[in-house]
């Protein structure tokens, strides 16, 4: 799942400084399950930013509203006359949705409410930790299951480098060193010679490197056309 | 392949190898370079370079190599996989080769949150596993993505680094294969601070049969204080400082001169010990005692080959 949390505050009422009415737009997918940008939060926010506003004196008229999902444009259709009526909105769904959400209505302002932080999994009761890069190219086959691009602080492929000690990675004492967890994970699962062999260069253009990507299946295209 | 550098003519002809350190200025302060290599001309038989150690900006490693060039010595070129793409890479191993430098030690680099950037987006396109498979393809003849060089390839010999006290134990040595299998000719250890688990990985090394593959440089640094002995087992990742040596020195009534002593020390039970082929020392802001562990080790002079 992808992993937001919601920005300071004071930024965000730094956004909407020249507004009256906003909609505060919350979003159904991932950032209700990491509970940043759910309805439950829009709540939260909404009216502490009215609160905030009326101490100074300059009232702020909150819209609240949370859809199924920010990054399908066939939700967004569904709220047009909402937006309408107001001046900015402010968009708690992560980076895709406050981007489709600005696609969607290209004559109204839309702020940021969430830094979006990684796709990554709920391990604890408020604690999440990135599991994918979206490399494009997945190599989970080889290496037990565990990222080395996402979890592995240098991204290496053949590793653990000389840093990692007690099963720690050197950049941080409380962060699993990704190249001890996939050694084990082999060696428990009796697979653990295969890492003596090199992995080859990564090809990265499959990755963000070689430009913004773009899917396209041809088999779903000529079916939709039927 | 003919012998590219006197560092790999040493390495072949079996004498016990001494290669030195020396870390570039946080300046452009050339001069600064010039001394230490004026100091330390004659000790060694090759010198490293370190490439913006720990993630602090310094003088670039190859301008650093130049001056030693002009000054007699030869480097030995350290990169780090986190600057440099695999582009910009094999760019620095072209110039660095046509400047005369042949000697090339592949890291991964220490992450740029130790740094004084760690705001910095870090590199990583290839490991330095990767990196060492990348300049064995140049000296052949090609470039990473397979084309074939025009020209002379560059005459490279390729170090690597091997930290036997870093984590899994055993793996340490299937890594250390990894880099042999990539092409790497000779290995600089971490400074062997905890002498026991060293001679238990080289236990590992040898049953392989290695050291026949590479050529194993024990990494040898003086420590100068109890404080730093301390401070190296606590808080610098993938160290171990042995109980007994931190006792010694404690112990000590002077403890830089124990320090010195125990350098020389081990130095002596790494020539004995089978499967390494020299020392390397790294003197950390301690350069000028390197002569004197030269000379009381018995690594001097240097033999001409
Ligand atoms: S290898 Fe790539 S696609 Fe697979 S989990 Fe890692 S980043 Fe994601
Ligand atoms: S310690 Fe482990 S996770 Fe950290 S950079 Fe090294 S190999 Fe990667």
């Amino acid at each position: 799942m992808i992993i937001a949390e919601r920005k300071p505050i004071d930024e965000i009422l730094g956004f909407l400084s020249k507004h009256q009415k906003v909609l505060v737009l919350g979003c159904g997918g991932c950032v209700t399950v990491c509970l940043a940008g759910g309805e439950k939060e829009v709540g939260i926010l909404g009216s502490e930013l009215a609160m905030a506003r009326s101490k100074e004196g300059r009232p702020l008229e909150v819209v609240q509203k949370t859809i199924e999902r920010q990054c399908d444009f066939e939700y967004l259709e569904g709220i047009r006359h909402i937006v309408k009526d107001v001046d900015a909105i402010l968009s708690l769904a992560c980076g895709i949705g406050i981007q489709t959400c600005a696609e969607a209505f290209p004559d109204k302002i839309v702020w940021p409410g969430v830094n979006t932080k990684f796709l990554g999994v709920n391990l604890n009761v408020g604690v999440w930790a990135e599991r994918c890069q979206a490399c494009g190219q997945c190599v989970l086959d080889k290496t037990g299951g565990i990222c080395p691009v996402a979890r592995c602080s240098k991204s290496i492929f053949n590793g653990p480098c000389g840093g990692s000690q007690n099963g720690k990675c050197e950049v941080d004492p409380d962060t699993d060193c990704a190249w001890a967890l996939i050694h084990d994970r082999l060696a428990r699962l009796g697979e653990v010679d295969s890492l003596r062999e090199i992995m080859a260069i990564k090809d990265w253009s499959f990755s963000r490197d070689g430009g913004p990507r773009k899917l396209v299946r041809e088999d779903l295209e000529l079916e939709s056309g039927k | 392949m003919k012998a590219a550098s006197k560092l790999q003519r040493m390495c072949e002809s079996g004498n016990f190898v001494v290669t030195g350190e020396i870390g570039p200025p946080k300046s452009c302060n050339g001069e600064i370079v010039r001394h230490h290599a004026k100091m330390l001309k004659g000790w060694c038989e090759s010198f490293n370079l370190t490439d913006n150690q720990t993630a602090i900006v310094r003088l670039s490693s190859i301008a650093a190599g130049k001056i030693l060039l002009e000054e007699g010595l030869e480097p030995n070129i350290q990169i780090v996989c986190r600057d440099r793409n695999r582009i910009a890479a094999q760019s620095d191993i072209l110039g660095a080769s046509a400047l005369g430098m042949k000697n090339v030690l592949c890291l991964s680099g220490d992450h740029q949150k130790f740094g004084n950037h760690p705001t910095a987006k870090n590199v990583f396109d290839v490991d330095s596993i990767q990196l060492i498979q990348i300049l064995d393809g140049m000296r052949k003849g090609y470039f990473a993505n397979g084309e074939q060089m025009k020209d002379e390839p560059p005459q490279l010999f390729i170090g690597c680094a091997a930290n036997p006290f870093a984590d899994p134990f055993e793996f340490r040595v299937t890594r250390l294969e990894k880099k042999a299998d990539a092409g790497a000719d000779f290995c600089q250890t971490q400074c062997i601070l905890d002498m026991e688990r060293f001679e238990r990985w080289m236990e590992l090394v040898r049953a392989r049969g290695l050291h026949k593959r590479i050529k194993i440089l024990g990494g040898i640094t003086p420590i100068k204080s109890v404080k730093a002995a301390k401070y190296m087992k606590k808080f610098v990742a993938g160290m171990m400082v042995s109980d007994d040596l931190i006792e010694r020195l404690e112990k000590a009534e002077d403890v830089k001169a124990e320090g010195l002593q125990i350098a020389i020390e081990q130095i002596e039970r790494l020539k004995k010990m089978e499967g390494i082929a020299g020392v390397h020392i790294m003197a950390i802001a301690w350069e000028e005692k390197v002569p004197e562990i030269c000379q009381r080790a018995g690594l001097a002079p240097r033999p001409e080959v």
